[in-house]
């Protein structure tokens, strides 16, 4: 059950981002230092850490998505599910862990920076 | 024969005779006190549900039926909750116990935690009449939507009508449901759209569409390939973990599903 209720949040996570994504890009079409203001003030270590949240969040529902489509299109996949589920966590760790180590040092250096 | 004398007891010993007299024919069984958190309501008397406590000495081999029928004959009367085989056959006792979907009489106290108060409730989704006692009738309503009896349009046969080994064992697992409701009442889907059919009428639906000797099935594929039939299903698995007959619900509804997809039984 957790899988699945992982899945929706997520899902919603991804959606409220896009639609603030589309919203945010589409500024550029009303003025482009308005849009270069907007895309500015994300870079703060708040956002970097929302970022890092996002992906977090589709990357979980990428894999996660896969493994419903095995669950649903696979003979074996609702037996095997519990395994996949771990598999998905795995997968989930092996990315996230290199892209925070990267992600997070860029994010915090900037700090520094500025 | 007695069962409680068979518990712990090894090999039978040769002589019951020279068995110390303290351990009174086949050993005590251990008692514990336990605390059975009931979610009472009565609409008689109050529109709101409420806990009540009741305190009680039970044994080791005793299961949570024995706990409500307990306080229900010597603390209670007023208890309802719903029992008839009390062996895990009938299929009257399902119930949210600890948060999980399962049979009173299949729950044996001693594997639950009993230094905390035992949660007993009615099973989720479908409305509660009184206690522990709940409104079946929309789960039969989508039971009897799937046709589950034999529909075969040859002359009935003098003999019985043969069937193979391997053609028995494809939906082997299936005619195991004994209609509690357990997986139904487990569904998030049903908890939000009681249209949903749920695991249950599609397990029964599963049992006729892939008997050799079922000719309906192309109508049940048809009947569950709705709205709220099989398509509903977002595998969350509850169903499968809460049915107490170890039924592969999850896996039944994905076959039905392929079976849409394929129009191959």
């Amino acid at each position: 059950m957790w899988s699945w209720v992982g899945h929706r949040i997520t899902g919603v996570v991804i959606f409220i981002f896009l639609l603030v994504h589309v919203l945010d890009t589409s500024l550029v079409r009303v003025s482009p230092e308005a849009y270069t203001a907007v895309i500015g003030a994300y870079k703060n270590p708040i956002m970097g850490l929302g970022e890092a949240a996002l992906v977090a969040a589709i990357v979980f529902h990428a894999f996660n998505g896969l493994r419903v489509i095995a669950v649903d299109f696979w003979k074996k996949g609702p037996k095997y599910q519990r395994q996949m589920l771990w598999a998905v966590l795995g997968l989930w760790a092996v990315t996230m862990i290199p892209f925070l180590i990267r992600h997070l040092t860029i994010v915090f250096s900037n700090l520094g920076g500025n | 024969m007695s069962p409680v004398e068979t518990a712990e007891s090894a090999p039978e010993p040769a002589s019951k005779i020279e068995l110390p007299a303290h351990l009174g024919g086949g050993g005590e069984i251990p008692t514990f006190d336990v605390t059975l958190r009931v979610r009472r309501y009565d609409p008689e008397f109050s529109d709101e549900s409420k806990w009540e406590d009741f305190r009680m000495t039970m044994y080791g081999t005793d299961r949570v039926l024995d706990a409500l029928h307990k306080v229900k004959w010597e603390q209670d009367g007023s208890l309802s909750f719903r029992r008839s085989c009390a062996h895990g056959v009938c299929g009257s006792d399902a119930m949210r116990i600890n948060g999980r979907n399962r049979l009173a009489c299949k729950t044996l106290l001693k594997d639950l935690d009993t230094s905390k108060p035992i949660l007993v409730e009615p099973i989720k989704g479908l409305p509660v009449e009184k206690d522990l006692i709940v409104d079946m009738e929309p789960f039969f309503q989508s039971f009897r939507e799937i046709m589950p009896f034999l529909i075969n349009r040859d002359h009935a046969p003098t003999k019985e009508r043969l069937q193979s080994a391997e053609e028995r064992a494809r939906f082997d697992d299936t005619t195991k449901c004994i209609l509690c409701a357990a997986c139904t009442s487990s569904c998030p889907v049903f908890w939000t759209d009681g249209q949903y059919f749920g695991p249950a009428a599609i397990v029964n639906a599963h049992r006729f569409i892939f008997d050799s000797r079922d000719d309906a099935g192309d109508m049940r594929l048809e009947i569950l390939n709705d709205k709220e039939g099989v398509w509903r299903c977002r595998t969350v698995f509850n169903c499968t973990e809460a049915c107490p007959r170890g039924i592969q619900v999850t896996q039944a509804i994905a076959e039905v599903k392929q079976a849409i997809l394929s129009r191959q039984v």
